[in-house]
Protein backbone atom coordinates (compact mmCIF):
# COMPACT_ATOMS: atom_id res chain seq x y z
CA UNK A 1 0.00 0.00 0.00
CA UNK A 2 1.55 3.20 -1.27
CA UNK A 3 2.12 6.30 1.07
CA UNK A 4 2.65 10.17 1.15
CA UNK A 5 4.98 12.29 2.07
CA UNK A 6 1.91 13.85 4.40
CA UNK A 7 0.52 11.03 5.58
CA UNK A 8 4.84 10.30 6.62
CA UNK A 9 4.67 13.69 7.82
CA UNK A 10 1.75 13.16 10.30
CA UNK A 11 2.99 10.22 11.93
CA UNK A 12 6.58 11.83 12.68
CA UNK A 13 4.36 14.68 14.64
CA UNK A 14 2.44 12.10 16.65
CA UNK A 15 5.91 10.46 17.19
CA UNK A 16 4.82 7.21 15.61
CA UNK A 17 7.10 7.03 12.63
CA UNK A 18 9.54 3.86 11.94
CA UNK A 19 12.37 5.05 11.63
CA UNK A 20 15.89 3.17 10.53
CA UNK A 21 18.94 4.29 9.33
CA UNK A 22 20.17 2.71 6.04
CA UNK A 23 22.09 -0.16 7.24
CA UNK A 24 19.79 -1.39 9.43
CA UNK A 25 16.71 -0.97 6.82
CA UNK A 26 19.47 -2.96 4.91
CA UNK A 27 19.22 -6.20 7.36
CA UNK A 28 15.21 -5.33 7.85
CA UNK A 29 14.51 -5.93 3.91
CA UNK A 30 16.86 -8.84 3.64
CA UNK A 31 14.86 -10.38 6.74
CA UNK A 32 12.00 -9.53 6.29
CA UNK A 33 11.35 -8.60 2.50
CA UNK A 34 10.77 -5.33 0.73
CA UNK A 35 6.71 -5.82 0.81
CA UNK A 36 6.45 -6.08 4.43
CA UNK A 37 9.55 -2.96 5.08
CA UNK A 38 7.32 -0.83 3.24
CA UNK A 39 4.56 -1.39 5.37
CA UNK A 40 6.19 -0.79 8.54
CA UNK A 41 9.11 1.80 7.95
CA UNK A 42 8.43 5.18 6.90
CA UNK A 43 11.91 7.08 6.97
CA UNK A 44 15.35 5.63 6.39
CA UNK A 45 17.72 8.30 6.96
CA UNK A 46 21.22 7.97 5.18
CA UNK A 47 24.68 9.82 5.99
CA UNK A 48 27.94 10.51 4.15
CA UNK A 49 31.13 12.12 5.41
CA UNK A 50 33.69 12.66 3.22
CA UNK A 51 36.20 14.95 1.52
CA UNK A 52 33.88 16.87 -0.47
CA UNK A 53 36.19 19.72 -2.86
CA UNK A 54 33.10 21.65 -4.54
CA UNK A 55 31.76 23.21 -1.22
CA UNK A 56 32.18 26.77 -0.15
CA UNK A 57 30.65 29.61 1.83
CA UNK A 58 28.93 32.67 1.26
CA UNK A 59 29.05 35.28 3.37
CA UNK A 60 27.70 39.04 3.71
CA UNK A 61 30.84 40.69 5.97
CA UNK A 62 28.63 43.76 6.53
CA UNK A 63 29.30 47.27 5.65
CA UNK A 64 32.23 49.50 7.27
CA UNK A 65 32.10 53.45 8.09
CA UNK A 66 32.83 55.09 4.86
CA UNK A 67 31.45 51.91 3.07
CA UNK A 68 33.66 50.56 0.52
CA UNK A 69 32.96 47.79 -2.89
CA UNK A 70 35.60 45.18 -1.98
CA UNK A 71 37.60 44.22 -4.83
CA UNK A 72 40.19 41.45 -3.52
CA UNK A 73 39.61 40.14 -0.33
CA UNK A 74 41.79 38.43 1.94
CA UNK A 75 40.80 35.92 5.12
CA UNK A 76 43.95 35.10 6.97
CA UNK A 77 45.70 35.22 3.87
CA UNK A 78 43.73 33.07 1.82
CA UNK A 79 42.16 34.86 -0.72
CA UNK A 80 38.42 34.86 -1.64
CA UNK A 81 36.18 35.47 -4.74
CA UNK A 82 34.79 39.40 -3.74
CA UNK A 83 33.57 40.16 -7.51
CA UNK A 84 29.78 40.01 -5.83
CA UNK A 85 28.75 43.40 -5.05
CA UNK A 86 30.42 45.29 -2.41
CA UNK A 87 30.67 42.98 0.71
CA UNK A 88 29.57 39.56 -0.12
CA UNK A 89 31.87 37.33 -0.45
CA UNK A 90 32.51 33.22 -1.54
CA UNK A 91 34.79 31.16 0.64
CA UNK A 92 35.69 28.39 -1.45
CA UNK A 93 36.75 25.29 0.29
CA UNK A 94 40.17 24.76 -2.05
CA UNK A 95 41.70 27.86 -2.07
CA UNK A 96 45.28 28.16 -0.80
CA UNK A 97 46.65 30.71 1.62
CA UNK A 98 49.43 33.29 0.12
CA UNK A 99 51.72 32.49 2.83
CA UNK A 100 51.38 29.19 4.06
CA UNK A 101 50.58 27.64 0.62
CA UNK A 102 49.12 24.13 0.97
CA UNK A 103 48.94 24.06 5.12
CA UNK A 104 46.09 26.57 5.26
CA UNK A 105 43.21 27.42 2.72
CA UNK A 106 39.50 27.62 2.34
CA UNK A 107 38.71 24.33 4.06
CA UNK A 108 40.43 26.17 7.28
CA UNK A 109 38.79 29.03 7.36
CA UNK A 110 34.93 27.38 6.97
CA UNK A 111 36.34 25.13 10.08
CA UNK A 112 37.69 28.06 11.81
CA UNK A 113 34.25 30.52 11.54
CA UNK A 114 32.38 27.44 12.78
CA UNK A 115 34.90 27.36 16.03
CA UNK A 116 34.03 30.26 16.79
CA UNK A 117 37.72 31.75 15.94
CA UNK A 118 38.29 35.73 14.60
CA UNK A 119 39.46 35.57 10.80
CA UNK A 120 41.93 38.84 9.73
CA UNK A 121 39.88 40.26 6.91
CA UNK A 122 41.91 42.55 4.74
CA UNK A 123 40.65 44.16 1.54
CA UNK A 124 41.17 46.52 -1.26
CA UNK A 125 39.17 48.26 -3.52
CA UNK A 126 39.00 50.95 -6.43
CA UNK A 127 37.23 53.89 -4.76
CA UNK A 128 34.13 55.04 -5.75
CA UNK A 129 31.64 58.02 -5.54
CA UNK A 130 29.33 55.97 -3.30
CA UNK A 131 32.17 53.43 -1.80
CA UNK A 132 34.91 55.69 -0.90
CA UNK A 133 36.98 53.39 1.09
CA UNK A 134 40.01 51.94 -0.81
CA UNK A 135 41.39 49.53 1.84
CA UNK A 136 40.29 47.49 5.11
CA UNK A 137 42.04 45.28 7.59
CA UNK A 138 40.67 44.47 10.62
CA UNK A 139 38.45 40.40 12.22
CA UNK A 140 35.54 39.07 11.70
CA UNK A 141 33.90 35.62 12.69
CA UNK A 142 30.42 33.98 12.26
CA UNK A 143 28.83 36.22 14.92
CA UNK A 144 29.89 39.63 13.61
CA UNK A 145 29.18 38.79 9.94
CA UNK A 146 25.60 39.13 8.07
CA UNK A 147 24.67 36.06 6.60
CA UNK A 148 26.77 32.98 6.05
CA UNK A 149 25.80 29.60 4.42
CA UNK A 150 27.15 27.19 2.87
CA UNK A 151 26.49 26.99 -0.51
CA UNK A 152 27.83 23.46 -2.29
CA UNK A 153 28.31 23.33 -5.74
CA UNK A 154 29.08 19.25 -5.81
CA UNK A 155 27.90 16.91 -2.64
CA UNK A 156 26.78 13.42 -2.32
CA UNK A 157 28.46 11.64 -5.22
CA UNK A 158 26.40 8.85 -5.80
CA UNK A 159 29.23 6.35 -6.00
CA UNK A 160 32.83 7.33 -6.83
CA UNK A 161 35.99 5.46 -8.24
CA UNK A 162 38.76 3.78 -6.44
CA UNK A 163 42.19 5.01 -6.89
CA UNK A 164 45.58 2.29 -7.83
CA UNK A 165 49.62 2.98 -8.76
CA UNK A 166 50.69 1.15 -11.59
CA UNK A 167 53.57 3.44 -11.67
CA UNK A 168 57.01 2.93 -9.46
CA UNK A 169 56.40 6.39 -7.90
CA UNK A 170 54.42 7.09 -4.71
CA UNK A 171 51.75 9.56 -6.05
CA UNK A 172 49.70 12.01 -3.46
CA UNK A 173 46.48 12.71 -4.31
CA UNK A 174 43.20 13.81 -3.58
CA UNK A 175 42.48 10.00 -3.50
CA UNK A 176 45.07 9.99 -0.32
CA UNK A 177 48.75 8.17 -0.88
CA UNK A 178 48.86 6.09 -3.37
CA UNK A 179 51.66 3.05 -2.75
CA UNK A 180 53.44 2.52 -6.11
CA UNK A 181 53.14 -0.97 -7.93
CA UNK A 182 49.70 -1.46 -7.12
CA UNK A 183 50.45 -1.34 -3.85
CA UNK A 184 46.92 -0.18 -2.24
CA UNK A 185 43.27 0.56 -3.51
CA UNK A 186 41.58 3.82 -2.17
CA UNK A 187 38.03 4.44 -2.48
CA UNK A 188 35.46 7.08 -1.32
CA UNK A 189 31.91 6.40 -0.73
CA UNK A 190 29.62 5.51 2.17
CA UNK A 191 28.46 2.61 0.04
CA UNK A 192 24.97 1.16 1.20
CA UNK A 193 24.60 4.44 3.81
CA UNK A 194 25.31 7.03 1.11
CA UNK A 195 22.35 8.92 -0.24
CA UNK A 196 22.09 8.68 -3.66
CA UNK A 197 23.00 5.06 -3.57
CA UNK A 198 19.28 4.50 -1.48
CA UNK A 199 17.60 6.34 -4.07
CA UNK A 200 19.26 5.53 -7.41
CA UNK A 201 16.88 7.25 -10.02
CA UNK A 202 15.77 9.87 -7.68
CA UNK A 203 11.96 9.30 -6.81
CA UNK A 204 12.05 10.91 -3.83
CA UNK A 205 15.21 13.22 -3.76
CA UNK A 206 15.33 16.34 -5.51
CA UNK A 207 15.21 20.22 -5.58
CA UNK A 208 14.11 21.68 -1.96
CA UNK A 209 14.16 17.85 0.01
CA UNK A 210 15.30 18.75 3.47
CA UNK A 211 18.53 17.66 4.83
CA UNK A 212 21.15 17.62 7.09
CA UNK A 213 24.22 19.44 6.08
CA UNK A 214 26.82 19.96 8.39
CA UNK A 215 24.97 19.30 12.10
CA UNK A 216 21.95 21.98 10.24
CA UNK A 217 18.89 21.46 8.80
CA UNK A 218 19.84 22.62 4.92
CA UNK A 219 18.21 21.96 1.49
CA UNK A 220 18.79 20.46 -1.80
CA UNK A 221 19.16 23.88 -3.84
CA UNK A 222 19.78 22.49 -7.29
CA UNK A 223 21.36 18.82 -8.84
CA UNK A 224 24.75 19.08 -7.95
CA UNK A 225 27.63 20.33 -11.00
CA UNK A 226 28.37 16.82 -13.13
CA UNK A 227 24.98 15.34 -12.14
CA UNK A 228 25.71 12.41 -14.44
CA UNK A 229 22.67 9.91 -14.66
CA UNK A 230 23.14 8.26 -17.77
CA UNK A 231 25.65 5.83 -16.93
CA UNK A 232 26.27 1.91 -16.39
CA UNK A 233 24.07 0.73 -13.72
CA UNK A 234 23.12 -2.61 -11.87
CA UNK A 235 20.07 -4.00 -12.36
CA UNK A 236 18.44 -2.89 -9.33
CA UNK A 237 19.43 0.85 -10.80
CA UNK A 238 22.60 1.63 -8.30
CA UNK A 239 25.31 3.67 -10.87
CA UNK A 240 28.59 1.44 -11.26
CA UNK A 241 30.96 4.77 -10.93
CA UNK A 242 29.88 8.30 -10.20
CA UNK A 243 26.30 9.06 -10.90
CA UNK A 244 24.24 11.65 -9.78
CA UNK A 245 25.25 14.69 -7.41
CA UNK A 246 23.52 17.32 -5.56
CA UNK A 247 24.05 20.99 -4.61
CA UNK A 248 23.00 21.46 -1.42
CA UNK A 249 22.80 24.70 1.10
CA UNK A 250 22.45 25.42 5.01
CA UNK A 251 23.13 28.09 7.48
CA UNK A 252 26.54 28.09 9.01
CA UNK A 253 25.01 29.70 12.15
CA UNK A 254 23.47 26.50 12.84
CA UNK A 255 26.11 24.27 12.19
CA UNK A 256 28.50 22.01 13.98
CA UNK A 257 32.43 21.85 13.29
CA UNK A 258 31.83 18.08 14.46
CA UNK A 259 30.54 17.64 10.89
CA UNK A 260 32.49 20.11 9.08
CA UNK A 261 36.04 19.57 9.40
CA UNK A 262 39.03 20.87 6.83
CA UNK A 263 41.48 18.64 5.01
CA UNK A 264 44.90 18.81 4.03
CA UNK A 265 45.82 16.20 1.23
CA UNK A 266 49.39 16.01 1.27
CA UNK A 267 50.86 17.45 -1.87
CA UNK A 268 47.46 18.11 -3.36
CA UNK A 269 45.88 20.77 -1.14
CA UNK A 270 42.91 21.88 0.84
CA UNK A 271 39.40 20.09 1.07
CA UNK A 272 36.72 20.18 3.21
CA UNK A 273 35.00 17.11 4.91
CA UNK A 274 31.60 17.59 4.70
CA UNK A 275 28.87 16.33 7.07
CA UNK A 276 25.48 15.13 4.86
CA UNK A 277 22.50 13.20 5.99
CA UNK A 278 19.43 12.35 4.16
CA UNK A 279 16.26 11.22 4.99
CA UNK A 280 14.41 8.72 2.25
CA UNK A 281 10.28 8.31 2.94
CA UNK A 282 9.26 4.55 2.01
CA UNK A 283 6.22 5.24 -0.55
CA UNK A 284 6.02 1.83 -1.40
CA UNK A 285 8.01 -1.32 -2.19
CA UNK A 286 9.62 -0.26 -4.43
CA UNK A 287 11.69 2.07 -2.07
CA UNK A 288 12.01 -0.41 0.68
CA UNK A 289 13.54 -2.63 -2.23
CA UNK A 290 16.19 0.37 -3.16
CA UNK A 291 17.14 1.54 0.06
CA UNK A 292 17.64 -2.10 1.01
CA UNK A 293 20.95 -2.20 -0.93
CA UNK A 294 23.87 -3.28 0.23
CA UNK A 295 27.80 -3.49 0.05
CA UNK A 296 27.60 -6.40 -1.84
CA UNK A 297 24.86 -5.19 -4.12
CA UNK A 298 27.19 -1.82 -5.05
CA UNK A 299 30.32 -2.10 -7.69
CA UNK A 300 32.71 0.12 -8.95
CA UNK A 301 35.87 1.11 -11.27
CA UNK A 302 39.72 0.64 -9.99
CA UNK A 303 41.71 3.23 -12.06
CA UNK A 304 45.49 3.73 -12.19
CA UNK A 305 45.89 7.44 -10.96
CA UNK A 306 49.26 7.46 -12.35
CA UNK A 307 47.74 7.69 -16.22
CA UNK A 308 46.76 11.43 -15.50
CA UNK A 309 44.18 11.62 -18.77
CA UNK A 310 40.35 11.76 -18.91
CA UNK A 311 40.68 8.52 -21.38
CA UNK A 312 42.52 6.07 -18.87
CA UNK A 313 40.60 2.85 -19.04
CA UNK A 314 39.50 1.15 -15.55
CA UNK A 315 41.71 -1.86 -14.33
CA UNK A 316 38.44 -3.93 -12.45
CA UNK A 317 35.36 -3.85 -11.18
CA UNK A 318 34.95 -4.49 -7.68
CA UNK A 319 32.11 -4.45 -4.92
CA UNK A 320 31.71 -2.85 -1.72
CA UNK A 321 31.59 -5.44 0.30
CA UNK A 322 35.21 -6.42 -1.54
CA UNK A 323 36.79 -3.00 -0.52
CA UNK A 324 35.72 -3.38 3.08
CA UNK A 325 36.99 -7.12 3.42
CA UNK A 326 40.64 -5.20 3.69
CA UNK A 327 42.29 -6.54 0.33
CA UNK A 328 42.17 -6.78 -3.29
CA UNK A 329 43.75 -8.85 -5.87
CA UNK A 330 44.81 -6.35 -8.67
CA UNK A 331 47.25 -7.16 -11.51
CA UNK A 332 47.95 -10.39 -9.72
CA UNK A 333 48.67 -9.42 -6.50
CA UNK A 334 46.94 -8.37 -3.16
CA UNK A 335 46.43 -4.91 -2.83
CA UNK A 336 45.22 -3.25 0.27
CA UNK A 337 41.91 -1.65 0.44
CA UNK A 338 41.89 1.75 2.37
CA UNK A 339 38.68 4.28 2.74
CA UNK A 340 38.98 7.87 2.72
CA UNK A 341 35.61 8.67 3.59
CA UNK A 342 34.70 7.65 7.58
CA UNK A 343 31.97 5.31 7.47
CA UNK A 344 31.79 5.95 10.85
CA UNK A 345 31.04 9.47 10.59
CA UNK A 346 28.46 8.28 7.98
CA UNK A 347 26.69 6.01 10.39
CA UNK A 348 26.63 8.78 13.31
CA UNK A 349 24.85 11.26 11.01
CA UNK A 350 22.58 8.99 10.02
CA UNK A 351 21.30 8.14 13.44
CA UNK A 352 21.20 11.73 14.08
CA UNK A 353 19.45 12.44 11.56
CA UNK A 354 16.77 9.29 12.78
CA UNK A 355 16.11 10.98 16.13
CA UNK A 356 16.18 14.49 14.90
CA UNK A 357 13.06 12.74 12.78
CA UNK A 358 12.15 10.20 16.09
CA UNK A 359 11.67 13.53 18.09
CA UNK A 360 9.39 15.10 15.45
CA UNK A 361 11.98 18.18 15.11
CA UNK A 362 12.60 17.41 11.21
CA UNK A 363 9.29 16.76 8.70
CA UNK A 364 10.23 15.89 5.46
CA UNK A 365 9.94 18.49 2.17
CA UNK A 366 8.02 17.29 -0.91
CA UNK A 367 10.65 17.96 -3.61
CA UNK A 368 9.44 20.94 -5.65
CA UNK A 369 11.59 19.39 -9.15
CA UNK A 370 12.55 16.32 -9.83
CA UNK A 371 16.39 15.97 -10.35
CA UNK A 372 17.44 15.12 -13.99
CA UNK A 373 16.92 11.59 -14.53
CA UNK A 374 19.23 11.46 -18.25
CA UNK A 375 22.44 13.20 -19.12
CA UNK A 376 25.99 12.76 -19.68
CA UNK A 377 28.71 15.20 -19.06
CA UNK A 378 30.61 17.83 -21.84
CA UNK A 379 34.23 18.00 -21.65
CA UNK A 380 36.45 21.13 -22.34
CA UNK A 381 38.31 20.97 -25.65
CA UNK A 382 41.20 23.03 -26.55
CA UNK A 383 40.12 25.62 -29.79
CA UNK A 384 41.92 27.85 -31.87
CA UNK A 385 38.66 30.24 -31.95
CA UNK A 386 35.59 30.29 -30.44
CA UNK A 387 33.32 28.24 -33.09
CA UNK A 388 32.51 25.30 -34.07
CA UNK B 1 81.02 0.04 15.92
CA UNK B 2 77.91 1.94 15.27
CA UNK B 3 74.53 0.99 14.74
CA UNK B 4 71.80 2.18 12.64
CA UNK B 5 67.29 1.75 12.30
CA UNK B 6 66.39 1.50 8.77
CA UNK B 7 62.85 1.38 6.87
CA UNK B 8 63.45 -0.72 4.13
CA UNK B 9 60.84 -0.79 1.42
CA UNK B 10 61.16 -4.11 -1.06
CA UNK B 11 59.81 -4.05 -4.90
CA UNK B 12 57.88 -6.86 -5.13
CA UNK B 13 60.81 -7.90 -7.65
CA UNK B 14 63.38 -7.98 -5.27
CA UNK B 15 61.15 -9.30 -2.06
CA UNK B 16 62.09 -12.92 -2.63
CA UNK B 17 66.15 -12.63 -2.73
CA UNK B 18 68.04 -13.17 0.01
CA UNK B 19 69.00 -9.62 0.63
CA UNK B 20 69.38 -9.47 4.12
CA UNK B 21 71.95 -12.77 4.03
CA UNK B 22 73.73 -10.96 1.44
CA UNK B 23 74.26 -7.96 4.18
CA UNK B 24 76.07 -10.10 6.74
CA UNK B 25 78.15 -12.41 3.91
CA UNK B 26 79.09 -9.84 1.74
CA UNK B 27 79.21 -6.57 3.94
CA UNK B 28 80.04 -8.21 7.64
CA UNK B 29 76.73 -6.07 8.69
CA UNK B 30 75.49 -7.76 12.01
CA UNK B 31 71.53 -7.32 10.48
CA UNK B 32 68.49 -7.56 13.22
CA UNK B 33 65.70 -7.63 11.82
CA UNK B 34 63.21 -6.08 13.77
CA UNK B 35 59.50 -5.82 12.00
CA UNK B 36 58.61 -6.95 8.76
CA UNK B 37 56.12 -6.87 6.79
CA UNK B 38 56.95 -9.10 3.53
CA UNK B 39 55.07 -11.39 1.36
CA UNK B 40 55.85 -12.53 -2.25
CA UNK B 41 54.49 -10.68 -4.90
CA UNK B 42 53.74 -7.36 -3.24
CA UNK B 43 55.79 -4.50 -1.76
CA UNK B 44 57.21 -5.45 1.23
CA UNK B 45 58.72 -3.19 4.45
CA UNK B 46 60.99 -3.87 6.83
CA UNK B 47 62.79 -2.13 10.39
CA UNK B 48 65.87 -3.11 10.84
CA UNK B 49 68.74 -2.76 13.24
CA UNK B 50 72.12 -2.43 10.95
CA UNK B 51 75.50 -2.85 13.09
CA UNK B 52 78.90 -2.68 11.73
CA UNK B 53 81.46 -0.07 10.84
CA UNK B 54 79.94 3.29 9.42
CA UNK B 55 81.76 2.87 6.17
CA UNK B 56 80.13 -1.32 6.15
CA UNK B 57 76.67 0.26 7.02
CA UNK B 58 77.27 3.12 4.19
CA UNK B 59 78.29 0.41 2.03
CA UNK B 60 75.06 -1.67 2.46
CA UNK B 61 72.79 1.06 1.88
CA UNK B 62 74.14 1.72 -1.57
CA UNK B 63 73.67 -1.56 -2.20
CA UNK B 64 70.35 -1.69 -1.13
CA UNK B 65 69.85 0.72 -3.32
CA UNK B 66 71.27 0.19 -6.24
CA UNK B 67 68.80 -3.30 -5.68
CA UNK B 68 65.78 -0.78 -6.01
CA UNK B 69 64.89 -1.17 -2.45
CA UNK B 70 64.26 2.36 -0.35
CA UNK B 71 66.53 3.18 2.20
CA UNK B 72 64.67 5.54 4.90
CA UNK B 73 66.03 6.34 8.80
CA UNK B 74 63.52 5.39 11.31
CA UNK B 75 61.70 7.51 13.34
CA UNK B 76 61.55 6.80 17.68
CA UNK B 77 57.22 6.57 17.93
CA UNK B 78 54.53 8.22 16.19
CA UNK B 79 51.87 10.29 18.14
CA UNK B 80 47.94 10.01 17.40
CA UNK B 81 45.68 12.80 18.66
CA UNK B 82 42.45 10.50 18.86
CA UNK B 83 40.61 13.07 20.01
CA UNK B 84 40.40 15.23 16.74
CA UNK B 85 40.43 11.41 14.48
CA UNK B 86 37.31 11.38 12.46
CA UNK B 87 37.78 7.65 11.25
CA UNK B 88 38.64 8.36 7.79
CA UNK B 89 40.88 5.58 6.99
CA UNK B 90 43.22 7.16 5.12
CA UNK B 91 46.06 6.52 7.00
CA UNK B 92 45.96 2.71 6.88
CA UNK B 93 46.04 2.98 3.17
CA UNK B 94 50.04 3.23 3.26
CA UNK B 95 50.54 1.44 6.52
CA UNK B 96 51.56 -2.11 4.85
CA UNK B 97 52.44 -4.15 8.29
CA UNK B 98 48.35 -3.37 9.25
CA UNK B 99 49.85 -1.64 12.61
CA UNK B 100 46.67 0.89 11.35
CA UNK B 101 43.25 -0.71 10.98
CA UNK B 102 39.86 0.25 9.87
CA UNK B 103 37.22 -2.56 10.18
CA UNK B 104 33.43 -3.31 10.26
CA UNK B 105 31.47 -3.17 12.16
CA UNK B 106 32.95 -0.68 14.01
CA UNK B 107 34.95 1.72 11.50
CA UNK B 108 37.36 2.85 13.99
CA UNK B 109 40.45 3.41 13.42
CA UNK B 110 43.27 1.02 15.90
CA UNK B 111 46.61 1.39 16.37
CA UNK B 112 48.94 -1.78 16.84
CA UNK B 113 52.24 -0.54 18.25
CA UNK B 114 53.65 -3.88 18.38
CA UNK B 115 53.09 -4.10 14.54
CA UNK B 116 54.53 -0.52 13.98
CA UNK B 117 57.84 -0.31 11.72
CA UNK B 118 57.73 3.07 12.04
CA UNK B 119 58.56 4.16 8.90
CA UNK B 120 56.15 7.51 9.36
CA UNK B 121 54.63 7.11 5.91
CA UNK B 122 50.72 7.70 8.13
CA UNK B 123 52.05 10.82 8.80
CA UNK B 124 51.81 12.43 5.35
CA UNK B 125 48.80 10.40 4.28
CA UNK B 126 46.15 11.70 7.35
CA UNK B 127 44.15 14.62 5.73
CA UNK B 128 43.87 16.16 9.34
CA UNK B 129 47.35 16.31 10.13
CA UNK B 130 47.09 14.87 13.64
CA UNK B 131 49.58 11.93 13.61
CA UNK B 132 53.22 13.27 14.65
CA UNK B 133 56.48 11.89 14.80
CA UNK B 134 59.24 11.63 17.23
CA UNK B 135 62.96 11.46 16.31
S1 LIG C 1 54.68 4.54 11.15
FE1 LIG C 1 52.51 4.63 10.60
S2 LIG C 1 52.41 3.74 8.53
FE2 LIG C 1 54.41 3.17 9.37
S3 LIG C 1 54.02 1.16 10.29
FE3 LIG C 1 53.75 2.65 11.93
S4 LIG C 1 51.56 3.07 11.94
FE4 LIG C 1 52.02 2.06 9.97
S1 LIG D 1 43.87 9.45 8.55
FE1 LIG D 1 43.96 10.69 10.42
S2 LIG D 1 41.82 11.27 10.83
FE2 LIG D 1 41.77 9.60 9.33
S3 LIG D 1 41.57 7.73 10.57
FE3 LIG D 1 43.77 8.02 10.26
S4 LIG D 1 44.42 9.22 12.04
FE4 LIG D 1 42.19 9.37 11.97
Amino acid sequence: MAKTIEEINERIKKGEAVVLTADEMTRFVREEGAAQASKKVDVVTTGTFGPMCSSGAFINLGHSDPPMKMHRVWLNDVPVCADLAAVDIYIGATALSDTEGMNYGGGHLIEDLLKGKWLRLKASAIPTDCYPRREIQTYINLESVNEAFLFNPRNAYQNYVCATNGSDRTLYTYMGVLIPGYGNVTYSSAGALSPLLNDPYYRTIGVGTRVFLGGAPGYVAWHGTQHRPSVERTPRGVPVGPGGTLSLIADMKKMSHEFIRAARFHRYGVSLYVGIGVPIPILDEEMASFTGVGDDEIYTYIYDYSEPTRSRKPLKKVSYAELHSGNVEIMGKKAITAPISSIRMAKRIAQVLRDWIKSGEFLLTEPVQKLPTEGTLNTLEIRDRGEG
Amino acid sequence: MAKRRLVLTFPPEVVERPVVATLVKEFDVLTNILRAQVQEGEVGRMLVELEAEPSAIRAAMRYLEELGVIVEDAIKDIDMNDELCIDCGACTAVCLPRALKIEPPEWKIELDKERCILCGFCVDACPLKIISVRF
